[in-house]
């Protein structure tokens, strides 16, 4: 292959690297409005009253929107498939508040210091609620979340449950008596943050046409402009959402969090408007990962093969559940499909809380299960005294295995059978433990007050959502041979842009700088359903893949019809023919356009697949450990990743490079911690910590190629598949420092204290 | 209003400015949108921008401070030799991800590499650290000022 799998640069390098004006704000617009969101202080209340009289009274404030200005219509803000498998549980302002940070009132005013300025005047009575800040006191609680009538698709909204299923697959009470050991344990995983450095931001206009202009930093143009349609009750045709550069998403933007409110403004007022989150409001008011708490129970026989795995899960889904029930459903396909097991059985809840949302975030409920799971693994091998990498190695799944629970948990409904045409994991935990010296690092003698350890954790992940995620492109030609390929596909940092110009060059044959992407406008480019579930390699590239070979196969006739001839090859730009006469792609393209047969050589292709097959990624964490202090540090992460055929090395490598420090971050140091009236208390970088390039450890990346055979050109994702098992590699490593065992992330130096205290 | 006399970009300008604004509102306001927006604390280094050669985070500067500053953004780089080889650099290595941080990034090695011509890795991560950045783990970044620095 000439352009798959080589090192290409960015599209979009060369302007990103020069600051140009190529973000979401990164344009003014004549007599724009700014708009804040004054917020509830209060975790759980009722709007009595609210003046904004005062408030409207200052100079420059143009509107003020609060609950009366709009219809109750539920929707979620989550931007997955329609019909939405969340519940539809908002309303864009209610009159009752669900966290500290839930919105109250809407102003827009002619600069954002008057709009600040006003915030402060709105007075609103509130009467307060009792607040549910604990998920494990939310299902028993007499105070209810939901209790309206109007939301649709909450599981239980009288015991606060928003999300439910349960499943068995074989007999699980029996796979426990046949089995040798049966180990458990409760884990749990904290609030963390995308923290993507741009934050959410939109400008809406309305064109000289009248129609309204979104140009939004998200992961789903198509979806915000499918529920900001119905929820201003204009029609979609009226809509065009655009998404520029956007600075990061990780799941945030996936999401339609503002897009409506602004929309909402310029309907009302006629006149440009922008939003933009504060930081602060990021960390509380945005969309964060949902918190787990995860029992685990695994059966396994004297080999330390599976016999059983009971799997329970309680999901803290915040004030509202956008994400609520798939996240979970993730986290359990996840989690039981990784290894062989006859025997599986999960039951999943998601409950309201009263603190703020999760959403998607980069794994999308895997990181969670697989900390259970392979946690869990690591006491299992020790228990049996078995090396945790040859446990993992007798459990793994092998081509042709079919994976039942996929079947049964698809997105919101049921799946869709897979069976695993392809997989490294053996390969990549070989290749780990060769490369980190496996053997002599486990047996290293530990004394002294600084303890060295290594530790191993495998995960899986999906490659787009089977039977729902759909891509298409649309490739047309141009006369000096160069091509235009319009995607709906979203690029949101990660050179998604990059990989389709790649797939569309290796078919026409080409240089990827004859490919000119434009993508993600919902009037120009076709749909796709967005950026997210590590999709867009796979099922836009399969689109892209199709419409490339209908367009050469445009040229090849074309050329061979110039040509007068019924035999040709395409070689090097040129159509030939036997005799060795030739026409090139520029003056096919020429003729057809202008003289010959005349016609534009272009082509459209959808992409949807049944498959979703999994990467597989083993990471390995070397720690060292203060037993004065409690304090880890990571030294080294190894992380080797299945991933098919890659397409671009450098950007596949960035991604995981990227994966592993939010990875380490939820493992260490990332939590977002509330006080006991639910107001969050770090809202800002210096309370939350994100990786520096001075906390960094050394980073070893390798890829184990293999062919996905039905990937375009045998590629699999890449985006989520590392960020899951540094965590339990982390904490299996503490275990194999010194002894001590760690079921709670983030892990706290007074865990690994007393933990150090109770061993002794 | 209140006037500020400064250079920017090499140019001399007369700001007619609030007391409170930032330097990061006057930039974006008046069109250097490599001066980006990320917290406003100060903790994440996005409106990096360069006054009298060092790295500073424009969201803190108030702009009265910079009178008779000298002040640079990176669109005023762009004539910069040497610079763009980082850039070509960053491109080169697959050090821009999302790129919201780049700008920011590519200043604070600027102004490392004006007081230092060969800085060694940990001179690199600690220029560094007051940029952060979500999507590249820092790696390629640190590789490419690398890079830059031996071929020099
Ligand atoms: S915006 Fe200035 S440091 Fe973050
Ligand atoms: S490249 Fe996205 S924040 Fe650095």
């Amino acid at each position: 292959m000439k352009y798959i799998g080589k090192k290409t640069h960015r599209l979009d390098g060369f302007a990103l690297s020069r600051g140009r004006p190529v973000f979401t704000d990164d344009l003014h617009l004549p007599h724009m409005l700014y708009l804040k969101v004054l917020r509830s202080p209060h975790a759980h209340a009722r709007i009595k009253s609210i003046d904004t009289t005062a408030a409207a009274n200052i100079d420059g404030i143009v509107s003020i929107l609060t609950w009366k200005d709009f219809p109750r219509h539920y929707f979620t803000s989550a931007g997955q498939g329609y019909p939405e498998p969340s519940p539809r549980d908002m309303l864009i302002l209610d009159q009752t508040v669900r966290f500290v940070g839930d919105r109250v009132a809407v102003i827009a005013a002619e600069s954002l210091e008057i709009a600040q300025a006003a915030l402060e005047r709105i007075q609103v009575e509130y009467e307060l609620l009792p607040a549910i800040l604990d998920p494990k006191a939310s299902i028993a609680n007499p105070t209810v979340i939901h209790p309206e009538t109007g939301p649709v698709d909450i599981y239980a909204a009288d015991r606060n449950i928003a999300a439910y299923f349960q499943s068995e697959l074989g007999d699980v009470d029996r796979g426990f008596k046949e089995s040798a050991l049966i180990l458990e344990g409760e884990y749990s995983t904290p609030y963390v943050q995308q923290a993507h450095l741009e934050p959410h931001i939109t400008l809406t206009w309305l064109d000289a046409n009248g129609r309204l202009v979104i140009r939004s930093s998200t992961q789903v143009p198509f979806h915000v402009r499918r529920i900001v349609s119905e929820l201003l009750v204009i029609p979609v045709g009226q809509i065009q959402v655009i998404k520029p550069r956007i600075g990061g998403g990780f799941g945030g933007k996936q999401e339609i969090l503002n897009e409506e409110l602004c929309a909402a403004v310029t309907l009302k007022t006629g006149r440009p408007a922008r939003i933009e989150m504060t930081r602060e409001e990021e960390f509380y008011a945005a969309r964060s990962r949902h918190p787990e708490i995860i029992k685990l129970k695994i059966g396994v026989d004297a080999e330390g093969l599976f016999r059983a795995v009971d799997l329970n899960i309680l999901e803290n889904c915040g004030a509202y559940a956008p994400h609520a029930l798939t996240v979970m459903s993730v986290t359990a396909q996840k989690a039981l499909s990784l290894y062989r097991c006859p025997n599986i059985r999960v039951e999943a809840q998601a409950v309201y809380t009263n603190l703020p949302i999760a959403g998607a975030y980069r794994g999308y409920g895997t990181p969670q299960g697989i900390f259970a799971l392979e946690v869990l693994m690591d006491e299992i091998a020790n228990e049996l005294n078995i090396d945790p990498i040859d446990l993992r190695l007798r459990n793994c799944q092998e081509v042709g295995d079919e994976i039942p629970i996929a079947k049964v948990l698809g997105e919101g409904s049921e799946g869709f059978p897979i069976v695993l045409h392809s997989t490294g994991l053996k390969d990549c935990l070989e290749e780990g433990r060769r490369s980190v010296q496996w053997q002599e690092a486990r047996q290293e003698v530990k004394t002294g007050p600084i303890r060295r350890g290594i530790g191993v954790a495998a995960a899986g992940h999906g490659t787009g959502i089977p039977g729902i995620d759909m891509g298409s492109a649309f490739l047309k030609m141009n006369e000096d041979a160069s091509f235009n390929l319009l995607v709906g596909a979203t690029d949101l940092g990660t050179g998604s842009d990059t990989a389709l110009a790649q797939i569309a060059a290796e078919v026409l044959e080409v240089p990827v700088e004859k490919i000119v992407v434009y993508s993600s406008d919902t009037d120009f480019t076709p749909f796709d359903t967005g950026a997210y579930a590590s999709s867009t390699t796979y099922i836009s590239g399969g689109a892209v893949k199709k419409a490339a070979e209908k367009v050469k196969e445009q040229i090849f006739s074309q050329g061979k019809k110039l040509l007068g001839v019924d035999q040709a090859v395409i070689r090097d730009g040129f159509v030939e023919a036997d005799s060795g006469e030739r026409i090139s792609y520029a003056e096919i393209c020429t003729r057809s356009m202008y003289t010959d047969d005349q016609m534009q050589i272009m082509a459209t292709a959808s992409h949807m697949s049944y498959d979703s097959p999994p990467p597989f990624n083993a990471t390995f964490a070397e720690v060292s450990v203060d037993t004065e202090t409690g304090l880890v540090q990571v030294e080294r992460i190894v992380s080797v990743t299945d991933a098919g055929q890659i397409i671009n090395p450098p950007m596949a490598e960035g991604q995981v490079e990227g994966a592993i420090p939010q990875a380490l971050g939820m493992a260490l140091c990332e939590h977002m911690i509330f006080d006991e009236q639910g107001a969050p208390i770090n809202t800002d970088f210096t309370g939350y910590h994100i990786y520096t390039a001075a906390d960094m450890p050394e980073i070893v990346v390798k890829f184990h190629e293999g062919h996905e055979p039905t990937g375009p050109y045998g590629a699999k994702a890449v985006a989520e598949i590392p960020i899951s098992a540094p965590a339990p590699a982390v904490v299996n490593a503490i275990y194999n420092a010194c002894g001590v065992r760690i079921r709670k992330l983030p892990i706290q130096p007074e865990d690994i204290l007393r933990g150090l205290a109770q061993l002794s | 209003m209140l006037s500020v006399r400064f250079t920017l970009n090499g140019q001399p300008v007369t700001a007619e400015i609030h007391p409170g604004q930032t330097l990061l509102e006057y930039l974006r306001s008046t069109g250097f949108f490599s001066v980006k927006y990320g917290c406003g604390h100060g903790e994440c280094g996005t409106c990096t921008v360069l006054v009298d050669n060092m790295a500073m985070n424009a969201c803190l500067l108030l702009m009265p401070v910079l009178e008779n500053r000298r002040v640079e953004t990176l669109e005023a780089l762009e004539s910069d030799a040497e610079l763009a080889e980082l850039q070509e650099l960053f491109i080169d290595e697959g050090a821009i991800q999302c790129g919201y941080c780049t700008p920011g990034m590519l200043l604070s090695l600027v102004a490392l590499l004006r007081e230092d011509s060969k800085p060694d890795i940990n001179a690199i991560r600690d220029a560094l650290s007051g940029n952060l950045c979500r999507c590249t783990g820092y790696v390629k970044p640190v590789s490419a000022a690398e890079r830059f620095i031996l071929c020099r």
